[in-house]
């Protein structure tokens, strides 16, 4: 069992790293070869993550380590709250695969679109499974290079100018990052992810240090979760293909900072050491700033994905809010909006993928009576926008519920104004768009139809409808053992002993 | 058995450049191969001798200095032998491609590329500052011979211009080693320490010495004959010039200011040191931003790059040596993957113009991957060798309460970044779509392996550090002891 236990985190980097190398040297040409190869490693993935979850649950800690600098270790370990992430992006991820290989069927450069899209997985599952803040580190960057790729797929000049603003904002914050992780070291050490934290002992003597610290690696990872005002590289990142904008809102970028953000308050300072510092109060300004300012961005936006963009930047600091907030109640709220914010976020840029891919809509007053033309792929737009907006039962509504009550409970309830304004905001950028689906009169002609005998079948729908099924299951099962609300409250229970 | 095995691997790549210029053609595949594949398995040797004894001194022809000229091995240029030997044969592999056996051209190159390696060598085991001038023009001339072997007309202007400076620098460095001469009445590097005392003269004589390595190793503001040579060499002369050869007059200037000079209180001089470095890391690395040619660009980054090495000066601590070191070793793996990788590129597009090199990555793609793995460990983004050699940097600034420097090292990175994506994002850049492009793939060939493989040992240098630094940690000079 030991050295079983020893390698599986590192085998689940290294599944998705082999698999985009393999698809790189297969070539353009294997296409079938290709399906294959993702399908199965997606599949293989999951089966990984499982088991490792299996692991977690039985009080195993499987973790592997090599040294890179005497004194520098690269950690990869699997605990209750990489496994919270770790599965999230597997699950994810295999349905993301699914829809990617349809939504790209004939365009060209797919192996190097699949390469990446594995090596940016790999590294997302790097990220999950860093056991100290160097390895979180590195795999950060690395899924900052194997994502630009992405975001220029279309090659186009839009594509390459949108692709440098994005470099511009992550290398910029990842270098921000090395110089607070370099300080971070020279005060105590490799920084192991221990919940709770480990640098109490430094409060006194460095607290200048720690706090500037602080605000160092937060803009570092503050820059991928788009919290403002880092946020400009994710509207302009819209221009990549669909399958990327999921992967980006959903499964990998955006979630990688803000899971950052989670290890750095809870596992790096401690929630308690960070409410000493007096950090938690500006980071809660900076998180409800955000919600409410990406809102209001939200509301003005013409362009479909645009306004998804920016409804990304205010519910991703959601999961901010709630750990800023601190306590157990509002911990478990933003906890659990890390994997409720994925499932719904990416059935919105699904649906807005086909309505783009095969009618050629992509403003949103080109919408109009889209629901008698594609009522499935409506009905999934539904559900997620239903779930940003915080309407039971879909998952949206329980994060809602537990931030505002964690809000109250720890004496800052105007907080619980900014959900309300939040909640008005969201309704009233998100129903509008399904009056126009559901009540206006379809158009005489699509902007650009594709012309093929059923619009609606294969597995570009099938997946939306399989990431809807989960963020309603996850909403109406919350109560289950394995519902990732429970897995939050056991997570969160060891950081309020 | 030492001293022979570290004479054959001096004179082995001698005697083949003599063999492979007497003996007819047919027979120069088999020079090369003597000169060049016995040293890897010749190198072990002195390999277990210097984890055995630490270090190892040859008298040539059994006259110790002061009065005769002495080699002296120890964990540094045991260091600086691995890497000569390991780049110039994975370098090799690309010219025996580039340059194969049988042409006339093969016939002009290989002599020069054997007596370059030959005297690389020699240079990095001598102890005597004369013989060491003596090994550092031969290593000149020979480079100067193999930038213009083609004879295009833009590579004999750079080789015209590179061949005065460095005759000057050459000059520079012989006044200072006559003077250290009178004054001292030894030339050993490693001897000198007790009898050189600070005053004008020894000075005076130190500082020649150094600014003419300085610009033999072309750091800024001395560095205006390195883009031109580097850039319109033959792609494997290219790589070798900015991964070793310009690296190993910086090598010299260690081992006079820390061995030689380590009694000396060089404070002020290290700041200036300093600064020099950091200019050329912001000179460079604008100057690459604004190239139109990929070669010249990867040339300035050569200029930015050194730059790091001389940040060991003003840091001047263990931690800094292993830094620089490592940088060297990584830097040099990146930038020979990045010029073999540009030569193909040039070779197959016709140009290396950036405006043509849209969308070869459907062409070229082991070449594209190689010049971006090599670029991601230029940029110093994890994981690579690069990478490490920014955290040790960054460390050492740090413990050193350096900010400055600190600061320099990060935003050096994000300058790399901007310069070689720039690069990046114009292969990416598909104006127009052919479905048929794709197709058009060349089969992967040795000059192409080449390049990755040097590119993934960059990379690679990022996971296994420790026999490296626990090398250089070996061989720390005696005032950085920790």
């Amino acid at each position: 069992m030991a050295p079983l236990l020893f390698w599986t985190p590192l085998l689940v980097v290294i599944v998705s790293a082999l698999t985009g190398m393999v698809i790189f040297i297969a070539g353009e040409h294997h296409a079938l070869l290709r399906i294959i190869l993702n399908l199965v490693a997606a599949v293989l993935k999951l089966l990984l993550v499982a088991m490792i979850g299996i692991l977690v649950l039985n009080g195993y800690t499987p973790e592997f380590r090599v040294s890179l600098v005497p004194g520098l270790d690269l950690v990869l370990r699997a605990d209750a709250l990489s496994m919270l992430f770790a599965s999230l992006s597997a699950v994810l991820w295999l349905v993301t695969t699914v829809y990617a290989i349809a939504y790209l069927e004939r365009s060209p450069n797919r192996a190097r679109f699949f390469g990446f899209f594995s090596l940016c997985v790999a590294a997302t599952m790097g990220i999950s499974m860093a056991g100290n803040l160097l390895t979180f580190f590195i795999f950060y960057e690395l899924l900052t290079l194997t994502t630009w790729p992405l975001v220029v797929h279309n090659g186009t000049a839009t594509a390459i100018r949108s692709g440098a603003a994005y470099l511009r904002y992550t290398l910029s914050g990842g270098a921000l990052f090395l110089v607070g992780l370099a300080w971070l070291y020279g005060i105590s050490g490799p920084q192991a992810f221990v919940p709770g934290g480990s640098l109490a002992e430094h409060a006194v003597d460095a607290r200048l240090s720690l706090q500037i610290i602080f605000v160092l690696l937060t803009v570092g990872m503050g820059v991928k979760a788009a919290l403002f005002p880092l946020h400009g590289w994710l509207p302009q990142a819209m221009v990549a293909p669909a399958p990327v904008s999921a992967l980006l809102h959903a499964v990998a970028v955006v979630k990688a900072g803000a899971f950052g953000l989670i290890r750095l308050v809870e596992d790096v300072y401690g929630a308690a050491l960070v409410a000493e510092l007096r950090l938690d109060l500006p980071l809660l300004i900076v998180a409800a700033f955000t919600i409410l300012y990406g809102s209001v961005q939200a509301l003005r936006q013409t362009d479909l994905k645009k306004r998804l963009a920016f409804s990304t930047v205010s519910q991703v600091s959601y999961i901010i809010l709630g750990i800023a907030i601190g306590g157990p109640v509002a911990t478990v709220g933003g906890l659990v909006h890390l994997v409720h914010q994925g499932l719904m976020k990416i059935i919105l840029f699904f649906c807005a993928g086909i309505f783009a891919n095969l009618l050629g809509v992509k403003r949103i007053d080109q919408l109009d009576g889209i629901g008698r033309r594609m009522p499935w792929t409506s009905a999934c737009f539904t559900v997620g926008a239903l779930g940003m907006i915080g309407l039971p039962p879909v998952a949206g509504f329980v994060s809602k519920w537990y931030l505002g009550a964690g809000a109250v409970a720890a004496d800052r309830a105007w907080v619980v104004a900014v959900l309300v304004t939040s909640t008005v905001l969201n309704a009233s950028y998100f129903l509008p768009v399904l009056k126009r689906i559901w009540l206006h009169p379809p158009p005489q002609h699509w902007p650009r139809e594709v012309h093929v005998s059923r619009l609606e079948t294969g597995s570009l729908v099938g997946s939306a409808i399989v990431a809807a099924m989960l963020s309603i299951a996850v909403g109406l099962l919350a109560g289950h053992p394995l519902s990732p609300l429970n897995w939050v409250d056991a997570i969160v229970a060891g950081y309020f002993p | 058995m030492t001293t022979e095995a570290l004479a054959l691997i001096v004179f082995l790549p001698l005697l083949a450049a003599a063999g492979a210029v007497v003996l007819p053609k047919a027979w120069l595949a088999l020079m090369i191969r003597i000169g060049l594949l016995p040293l890897p398995v010749l190198l072990l040797i002195p390999t277990l001798e210097v984890a055995h004894n630490g270090a190892y001194r040859v008298a040539l022809a059994g006259h110790d200095s002061p009065l005769g000229i002495a080699w002296q091995l120890d964990p540094l240029s045991l260091l600086m032998l691995w890497l000569n030997v390991g780049m110039t044969l994975l370098v090799s592999l690309h010219a025996g491609f580039s340059f194969r056996p049988g042409s006339d051209r093969a016939q002009r190159f290989w002599p020069l590329w054997l007596l370059l390696f030959a005297g690389m060598n020699a240079l990095v085991l001598s102890a005597d500052l004369f013989n060491i001038y003596v090994t550092l023009e031969l290593v000149t001339l020979t480079a100067i011979g193999l930038i213009a072997v083609e004879g295009k007309p833009a590579a004999l202007r750079a080789a015209m211009r590179y061949l005065l400076l460095a005759l000057m620098a050459s000059l520079l460095y012989l006044l200072g080693v006559g003077l250290i001469y009178g004054e001292t009445g030894v030339l050993d590097l490693y001897m000198m320490t007790d009898r050189l005392e600070p005053g004008w003269l020894a000075i005076t004589a130190m500082a020649l010495m150094i600014v003419g390595l300085l610009i033999k190793a072309a750091i800024f503001p001395l560095h205006a004959w390195l883009p031109a040579a580097h850039g319109n060499a033959p792609g494997p002369v290219s790589a070798i010039l900015s991964a070793m050869v310009v690296k190993v007059s910086i090598y010299l200037i260690w081992r006079l200011w820390f061995w030689s000079a380590s009694e000396w209180n060089l404070d002020t001089a290290a700041q200036l040191m300093g600064v020099l470095g950091g200019l050329a890391i912001i000179y460079g690395s604008l100057a690459a931003l604004v190239q139109p040619r990929l070669k010249m660009i990867i040339a300035y980054s050569t200029v930015a790059q050194l730059g790091y090495l001389l940040l060991l000066f003003p840091l001047a601590s263990a931690l800094a040596f292993q830094a620089a070191s490592y940088h060297l070793i990584s830097h040099g793996m990146a930038k020979a993957a990045m010029f073999l990788a540009a030569a193909n590129i040039l070779k197959s597009v016709g140009t290396d113009r950036l405006s043509r090199l849209a969308g070869i990555d459907q062409r070229l793609p082991l070449d594209v991957f190689a010049l971006a793995l090599g670029g991601v460990s230029i940029m110093g983004l994890p994981p690579s060798g690069g990478f490490l050699a920014k955290w040790l940097f960054l460390e050492a600034a740090w413990q050193a309460k350096a900010w400055g420097w600190l600061i320099l090292v990060v935003l050096g990175g994000l300058l790399a970044a901007a310069y070689l994506f720039r690069v990046l994002a114009v292969i990416c850049l598909h104006p127009r779509r052919h479905g048929g492009q794709a197709s058009v793939r060349r089969a992967p060939n040795l000059a192409s392996v080449a390049a990755l493989l040097l590119a993934l040992g960059a990379i690679v240098a990022g996971f296994t550090s420790a026999p490296i630094l626990d090398l250089v940690e070996a061989g720390l000079p005696p005032g950085l002891q920790p």
